[in-house]
């Protein structure tokens, strides 16, 4: 495993959850720094969608540690979190379906200073603009991710959660949000990232976290891919 | 990122046309103005409290999502604070709808904080269940007069010009405050707070971890449901110069349920029309007793069977707008 770098955005540590009765975290332990672009692999049911449910508390139950800024998180409420700094994408992107696009966009609330303006988010989406005045539910896979993305950019938060941002999406959108999440980098914003698209996540990850059974198993930097290729095809049985 | 060909669009569904608000709200005012020549006057005024009321109870429900079951608790005692105020302290008539309306106001407060705290069955369960105890307070209280009610409140003065004993100024007095309460309705659904409202009815979980403490919107589209409930009540007491059990028992917070489910849940029309359709029934089966009620609970089921969204919700469905 690689050192700690000290100081991290992000630090969990014996991370455990539950679904009512069923124990599915196990003491999952990870960091992100600040600036990083960290991606959660793993099989079906490793517990990665989880883990990013944990940190922003919406499991049913969960203990062990989340720092983020150094300031624990475990006691706080969902909504306390969020306006801590975090912002989390969902797998089912959660777009409200009787609101229109702008009302989607402008609906959450600023929780730090620093979020993006419709402008700045339209530039990152162009498709957005275009279809402002829609219905959320009637747009495209595509759009609704895209919409999901710029609505959590406007709230100021600096590290960003990512369900899975390409299920179900065409090879050219993939593109798109792979060109976003750069971009996003590039801006400073820190991102932890659970993904299946292992060929996607190899195109903007930093790091790696393989989880296996609810905890992390193995950890390592893209640069040291090619050293780990065939323990990854281990791992995840592609 | 360059615009890209986007897959799978969903054009199916036309798109809503915009329109339908301006147009429906004009032919209401109309038909609000034209009524008291046309029909009894104290019909009109009866619909228009009972539309008040519904659109107060659609805030909650069509709009949040909460089916508060004891809706007849701020109808109701802000009837009997309303008739109280006016007969034995003599407050003039707009202090008296205050009055009652603040005290609706204070009971949702209270409610609502218990209430909220649970959600679905439970939420409908705790509001009935306060509803109730409040019930049989008014029937125990000596002020409220048991089951005799309140009788005998004077009308009196408003603003200590508008003489609310001539029928025609009390009608469009009463037709002013519905109509103000409906457009503070129509302004809170359209404006953040609205649309936040509207995000926690669709996804709870999803506005919360947004960053809103939706306990807090929920309280406070409960407490403005309650309040304006309570306004409606208030000038029923005022109207019907008379406050009774009937306002404040359980059946009433189930009308409001039916009214507000005939004409449209989260609709803006859709309890205006409901109110008018149950209070003409009543009104024009009034010779055939309780069967009344074997009607209104056919209408119920016919209305869950065929047209879940309520006719005006139909409505707005059939022509893609918005009403």
């Amino acid at each position: 495993m690689l050192d700690r770098v000290s100081g991290a955005l992000l630090e969990i540590s014996d991370l455990q959850a539950w679904y009512g009765e069923s124990h599915i975290l196990h003491g999952a332990t990870l960091h992100v720094n600040e600036g990083e672009v960290v991606t959660l692999l793993g099989r079906n049911g490793a517990g990665k969608t989880t883990t990013l449910k944990s940190i922003m508390g919406i499991v049913g139950k969960r203990t062990g540690s989340v720092k983020f800024e150094g300031r624990e998180l475990i006691r706080l409420s969902s909504d306390a979190i969020a306006r801590a700094g975090i912002a989390f994408c969902p797998e089912e992107r959660g777009i409200f379906a009787s609101l229109d696009v702008e009302e989607n966009l402008m609906l959450p609330p600023q929780v730090r200073t620093g979020g993006l303006s419709r402008e700045q988010i339209f530039d990152l989406f162009p498709n957005l603009r275009e279809r402002l005045k829609s219905q959320g539910t009637k747009l495209s896979g595509g759009e609704q991710q895209m919409l999901a993305i710029g609505r959590i950019l406007r709230t100021g938060a600096r590290l960003l959660l990512l369900d899975e941002p390409t299920e179900g999406l065409a090879p050219v959108i993939i593109q798109q949000i792979g060109n976003t999440i750069r971009k996003l980098k590039e801006q400073g914003f820190t991102i932890l990232l659970v993904e299946q698209n292992f060929r996607f996540a190899s195109t903007v990850a930093d790091r790696y976290y393989i989880m296996e059974h609810g905890k992390v198993i193995d950890e390592f930097a893209n640069s040291e891919l090619n050293q780990n290729l065939e323990k990854l095809h281990e791992y995840l049985g592609v | 990122m360059e615009p890209a060909a986007i897959e799978q669009k969903d054009e199916s569904a036309p798109a809503i046309r915009a329109g339908g608000v301006p147009v429906a709200f004009a032919i209401m005012l109309a038909l609000i103005a034209a009524a008291p020549f046309v029909t009894y006057p104290l019909f009109v005024m009866q619909v228009l409290c009972f539309a008040l009321f519904a659109c107060a109870f659609n805030l909650l429900i069509g709009y949040v999502g909460l089916l508060s079951f004891g809706h007849a608790l701020y109808f109701g005692w802000a009837s009997y604070v309303c008739a109280h105020t006016a007969k034995v302290w003599g407050l003039p008539p707009e202090l008296a709808i205050l009055t009652g309306a603040a005290f609706a106001c204070g009971c949702g407060i209270v409610a609502g904080s218990l209430a909220i705290r649970r959600q679905g069955i439970y939420f409908a369960m705790i509001t009935l269940a306060l509803a109730q105890m409040m019930y049989f307070f008014a029937l125990q209280a000596k002020f409220t007069g048991g089951e005799d009610g309140i009788q005998g409140v004077p009308r009196g003065k408003m603003f200590g010009v508008l003489d609310l004993g001539n029928e025609l100024v009390m009608y469009y007095v009463t037709a002013a405050i519905f109509l103000t309460g409906f457009l503070l309705i129509y302004r809170i659904i359209h404006s953040p707070f609205g649309e936040v409202l509207k995000a926690i009815r669709e996804n709870e979980a999803r506005a919360i971890s947004l960053g809103y403490k939706t306990d807090r919107y929920k309280l406070m589209a409960f407490v403005l449901s309650a309040t304006l409930a309570g306004v409606a009540g208030a000038t029923k007491a005022i109207v019907l110069q008379q406050a009774s059990l009937t306002d404040v028992n359980w059946p009433m917070s189930g009308e409001v349920v039916l009214i507000a489910l005939l004409g449209g849940l989260g609709t803006l029309f859709g309890p205006v029309l409901g109110a008018l359709i149950i209070l003409a029934m009543q009104y024009k089966l009034s010779s055939f007793g309780e069967w009344v009620l074997v009607a209104q609970g056919a209408i119920f089921v016919l209305c869950v069977l065929l047209f879940r969204r309520g006719i005006v919700g139909e409505i707005a469905n059939f022509f893609r707008i918005r009403l």
